[in-house]
Order: structure tokens, then sequence, then C-alpha cells
């Protein structure tokens, strides 16, 4: 299967998306299978282990939620660490799953139908698990609802002019709208899930989630203009969030902080470590499923491709920002950034550039961009180093500011890291779940890129007059918008590339 | 009495025609089937698919979806309550900060575009629903014996008894004439 997808990425043609031979009935049996089938024990096992993690996570936020902040490593000069780090690390993971499910699908990226589902969720239960951190780092938990211009009896209001209230909006939104976008994905599937339901309770909960949904085309039309319209606004917002996200940082004054090429910086950085999740996540997941046929190595090697050119753009940044403390002649930001790269943190530092900026330029390599192994191995890097990122940004820049007399060197209590490690747990449990109750891959999605999906398909199965009829309505119609004329090229396209097929 | 004759009609209703419903095993076919039944001059008909097949609006002829206005409007609502809400908090209790004017507008353009976007998302989300009349605890449509297939690999079209052309004998020969499989007069 492997040697075929890699023999198929010829320019000029196109690797298909979806390998075996499949037909529409293949592709349902085969994702909702996953979810119709017994539990087997290796998902129990792995249940059983993110359950225990996400105890610990309980554990470190009871303890405090009782004792306060002080059980936390920070001190007066490091005010924000592993907390905020967990924080950024967790909402950029999220960030893949939108630019899969609603940038790619702007860009006509056919290959996302298969990863998309998968993604999305991670992308709600990635911003679960940072939403944590703020809502904890409160201190009083029970008053986080402060956080919201709710009305209240001491008449006090937010600050609207803080970039903390914008990311409360940002996430806030941000997390609705992925939820939103999720479930609408969502609803035809779990239509097909209801009419293949066997017992009586699976028939009644599906139908009630899947809303009556009957494939009606009046019903597609609305439903693929929202779909549009959803992918439109999560574009401009998945932006927005971690534009907003780096302006905790860059609209304060900190050296090391107050940096105009935060913004693109920070996006480029989440969309990085993103897709190296998704990487992470679905070589395990496609093989544990027996979803090889639908996420391809022609998918996993296009993510990697997203990794290489990601990851270049990072390096370009952490460079950049030498370039500027260098030329912009300030002596507080020069030092921050000679004692990031050279101070107590320079193995933090090193770890960075390891992980994010070199690791990832052996994609360049055919061969390892299509070995799972090494896509697997350079996705945890990838991981690991985008944590150190976001530890290097926060840590290095408060650990020595401007009175030498508070400069301190920051360690993790041991609750700073159950709590990290415990919303992995959170994270786990979650995906697990996802995987076991819902249909990992979008099946509607994918039947509609098959190469059967296509009305002009059948051309030769039926008469000849109905052939002429429609060439006649779509050359009339096509004039009409240019949608329509797109994709009326992309047929004839098609069309050519068959003829050039069959002549060879 | 009364209520002797309610359940005579509820019964009548019960057994009114739905419409006529078959299906094909590849979109083409349906494509075709819905340009015919379009050219026939039948108006109230529908496909069930398990995916949107493009371009079968154009066979269908059916006007293009109002969604974007619904969207459009909510976005508005949104913006306006975003500027509603930053400019009423900033001037009932004023942070001044920096000597900056209390309604410092330039700093409320993030709030603002989310609340843009959560506002045309909900609108998106619900105003869907609500074009397309979902959530429905049933729908005539179902009635048809293969009608699990509608979510899998089958391409149905059904024409609704209400269509003024509709003609239980000359629908079905026009169906059959098509290729539609299993062609069933299902009840409302």
């Amino acid at each position: 299967m492997t040697t075929a997808a890699l023999q198929e990425d010829t320019p000029g043609k196109r690797a298909p998306l979806v390998l075996g031979h499949r037909d529409f009935n293949a592709v349902t049996e085969t994702v909702a299978g996953i979810v119709e089938k017994k539990t087997t024990p290796s998902w129990l096992v792995l249940l059983g282990l993110a359950v225990s993690v996400l105890l610990i996570l309980l554990g470190s936020l009871g303890k405090l939620v009782a004792e306060g902040l002080g059980i936390w490593g920070l001190n007066n000069t490091v005010f924000w660490a592993w907390d905020i780090t967990g924080f950024v690390f967790w909402i950029g993971i999220g960030h893949a799953g939108t630019l899969i499910s609603a940038i790619l699908f702007l860009f006509r990226q056919k290959w996302r139908t298969s990863i998309n589902r998968a993604a999305e969720a991670m992308t709600i239960f990635a911003v679960m698990s940072a939403a944590i951190y703020p809502v904890f780092h409160v201190g009083r938990v029970w008053f986080a609802y402060w956080l919201f211009p709710i009305p209240n009896q001491m008449s006090m209001w937010p600050n609207f002019k803080s970039p903390l209230l914008w990311d409360v909006f940002a996430i806030s939104t941000y997390a609705t709208v992925s939820i939103l976008f999720w479930y609408v994905g969502l609803v035809p599937d779990l239509a097909t899930l209801r009419d293949r339901a066997t017992t009586k309770v699976r028939s009644i909960v599906l139908g009630i989630f899947s809303l009556g949904w009957r494939g009606s085309h009046r019903n597609w039309l609305n439903y693929e203009k929202t779909y549009l319209i959803l992918a439109g606004l999560s574009t401009p917002l998945v932006l927005s969030v971690h534009t907003i996200v780096s302006f905790d940082f860059a609209v304060s004054i900190m050296p090391g902080w107050h940096t105009t090429i935060f913004p693109p910086y920070f996006v480029a950085g989440a969309i990085f470590s993103g897709f190296a999740m998704v990487v992470s996540l679905m070589v395990l997941a496609r093989k544990a499923y027996g979803l090889e046929g639908l996420i391809t190595i022609k998918h996993l090697e296009n993510m990697n491709k997203i990794i290489l050119l990601t990851g270049t753009m990072v390096g370009y940044a952490y460079a950049i920002e030498y370039f500027i403390a260098w030329y912009g002649g300030n002596e507080y930001e020069r030092f921050a950034f000679i004692n990031r790269a050279f101070g107590p943190y320079k193995w933090a530092y090193w770890t960075m550039w390891s992980c994010n900026v070199f690791s990832p330029q052996l994609f360049w390599f055919k061969r390892i961009r299509t070995s799972i192994p090494a896509m697997f191995v350079i996705s945890i890097f990838v991981n690991i180093g985008m944590w150190f990122e976001r530890f290097v940004i926060i840590v290095t820049s408060l650990h020595r500011d401007y009175i030498p007399s508070s400069w301190t060197y920051f360690r993790p209590s041991l609750f700073d890291i159950s709590t990290f490690l415990g919303s992995f747990g959170l994270f786990f449990t979650l995906f697990l779940l996802f995987l076991r109750f819902l249909p990992a891959v979008a099946i509607s999605e994918v039947k509609g890129v098959m190469p059967q999906a296509d009305p002009h398909a059948g051309h030769d199965d039926h008469g000849h007059d109905a052939h002429d009829d429609h060439h006649e309505e779509a050359s009339a119609k096509a004039d009409e918008s240019e949608d329509e004329g797109d994709e009326g090229e992309e047929a004839s396209d098609d069309a050519e590339k068959d003829e050039e097929e069959s002549r060879g | 009495m009364d209520k002797a004759h309610r359940h005579e009609e509820l019964e009548e209703e019960a057994a009114k025609p739905f419409g006529l419903m078959g299906y094909f095993l590849t979109p083409g076919e349906l494509m075709h089937a819905c340009e015919k039944l379009k050219n026939a001059g039948y108006k109230d008909f529908d496909a069930q698919t398990p995916f949107p097949v493009h371009g079968l609006e154009k066979a269908m002829g059916l006007p293009p979806s109002k969604m974007p206005w619904i969207v459009l409007a909510c976005g508005a609502t949104g913006l306006l309550s975003a500027i509603a809400l930053t400019a009423f908090v900033s001037l009932d209790y004023p942070l001044v900060i920096s000597g900056k004017p209390a309604f410092s507008y330039q700093a409320y353009i993030p709030v603002m575009f989310e609340l843009t976007v959560l506002f045309s998302a909900f609108g998106a989300f619900f105003g869907m629903w609500g074009i397309n009349r979902l959530p429905m605890f049933y729908h005539p449509s179902m009635k048809h014996p293969s009608f699990p297939r509608a979510t899998d690999d089958a391409f149905f079209v059904t024409v609704e008894a209400k269509d003024p052309k509709y003609d239980a004998s000359k629908t079905r020969k026009l169906l059959e004439e098509l290729g539609a499989r299993e062609i069933v007069e299902v009840t409302e």
C-alpha cells in the first residue's frame, strides 16, 4: 500500500485519498465498525492508564484549591511559569485541528477529510486542557466567573483594556465555535450510525443526537453553506486566538516579550505543534483501528510537509528576534536574549532549537517523511520542543528582571509537574472516549472525495441524452458564478486526466 | 362522537400517501433522474444522499441557500453588542490607564471581533437547523424499507404527493424508466 501511494505521487497526478478500491459501503463499515464492535481489552487498559493520570490532575487541583497557589514553584520574580507554559502549549496544539478543518477546507485540500474529525476532537480536548491553567491560576477558583462581565453587587466590571480579558473572550469563543463546528460535522455521521443501530438504546440516543437528519439534498444545501461559513469564521478566529494569546506577552513591556513579531510567530508555532500532535495521534490510531486505507501515507506526508514549513518559520522567528535585539540597540532587550541563549536556562533554549528547528529539517528527505517510526519520533521531539519554546519565552524573560537583587532561578514544584502531567490524562481520557464512541473519520466527507462520488464519473453507465443534457446545463450555468465555473474546470481537468490514462 | 370523528380523521391522515420513493446506486444516476423530474415539471421532490452530491441543486432547480443572510444579521448583532458592552462597561466603571480615554475603542477591537464571530457562529448553527426544520422526530421518507441505506450507499429520490403533477401510476412509471430501484409509495 505504501509503495503504491508513493508511485502515485508523481507531478500531474494526484495520489488517491482512499486506498484499497473501496465502495461507499466499505467506508461506512470501516469507520462505523470501530464504534460498533465490542470494547477491546487494549482500549480498556489505555483508558485505565489515562484515567489514572487524570486522577493525578484532579488530586493536584484539589490540593491547589485547598492550599492556594503557594504549592506551585512560582515566586515574586517568576510569577508565571509552568502554568502559562502549559496553557499556551495546549492551546497551540488545538490550533492544528482548526487549521485542518477550516483553513484546508477553504483551500479545497481534499486530503483533510480523513483526518479532520479526529483533529477537531483534539482541538476541543486541548482547549479544555488549556483552560484548566488560567482558571486555576486565578487562585480562588470559585471566583473564576469574575473574568466575565457579569453585573455584581460591587458594580465592578472587568478591564477590557487588558490582553488577559481579550484572552477570556478569545478562548471561550474558540471553544464554543470549535464545538459547534465539530457537532455540525458529526450530525450526518451520527445519522449513519443511527440507521445501523441494532439496539433500542443506541437507536434512541443516536436518534436524539443526529437530530432526525435524513440526508435530504434541500438540507445538504444549507448544511454545506453553513459548513463553509463556519470554516470562514474559524479561519480568522484561530489566527486571532493565538494572536491574542501572544498579546498576553507582547503588550507588556517586559524585555523578551515586547515584540511585534509575536503574533505571526505564535501562530506558526501553534500550527507546528498541533500538526506534530496530530501526526503522533494518527500514527497510533490508524494502526490500532486499521485505518491505513483512509489515513494513508500521503496524508501523513502532507502533514510532515506542513511541519517542515512551520518549523522553518519558527526557526526564522527565533533568529529574527536576535537580530532585532541587536539592531534595536536596547540594552535590556539585548541582555534578555544573551541571557536566554547563554544564561542559566541555556539547556532549555538549545533543547528548543534542536527539537523545533533542527529535527524537522530531516523532513526534507522523502524517505524520512514517509517513514512511520521516523515521523513519530520527530513529532514527539516537536511536541517537546514547543513546550520548551513557551517555557523559554516565559521563564527566561522573567527570572532576571531589572533589579539584580531579585534575580532567581525557577524550579518547578512537585505540583507544577503533576498538574502538567495530569492535563495529559484529561486529554487522553477524552480522546480515547471519542475514538470509542464517535466516528473518528468523517464518513460522509470521505465518501464525497472518492472518485465514484463525482456525478460525472458514471457517464458511461447511462444513455447519451443524459450526458448531453447535463453538459448543456452545466455550460449554461457556468457563467453565472465563479465558483460554479471552477467546478466545471475541475471536472474537465479530471476528464482530461482520464483520457490521458486511457491513452497511456 | 367528536372524538370518534377526530380518530377517523387521524387514521385518514395516516394513510395519506406522502410520496413515491426509489433509489439509485450512483450519484450520476440520481443527478440524471433529478434533471428529468425537473424537466417533467415536478417541483416537490427531494433527494436523500449519504453525502452532498455536488451540482445536484442545479439538477433539482433549487434556489441558493439563505444562510449567509442569517449569519450576516447575527454577526452585525454581535458587533453591535460588543460595542455596547465595552462602551457601557468602560463608562460605568472607568479604569483610567496611562491617561487614556475611558472608551478606548482601539483596545476593544479584539473583544468586538470575538463577539462578532461568536454570534455569527451561533447564527450559522441554529439558523441552519431552523431552516432545515431539524431536529425532527420523524419524517415520512424514513418509512422506505431501504431508507437506512440513504446514510450509507444509496441515493434516494422522493417525489412528494403534494406536487400538482403527482400521479401515483404515472410518477411511478417515470421513476421506473429512470431506473430507480425498490419504488415504494410511503404514507405520511
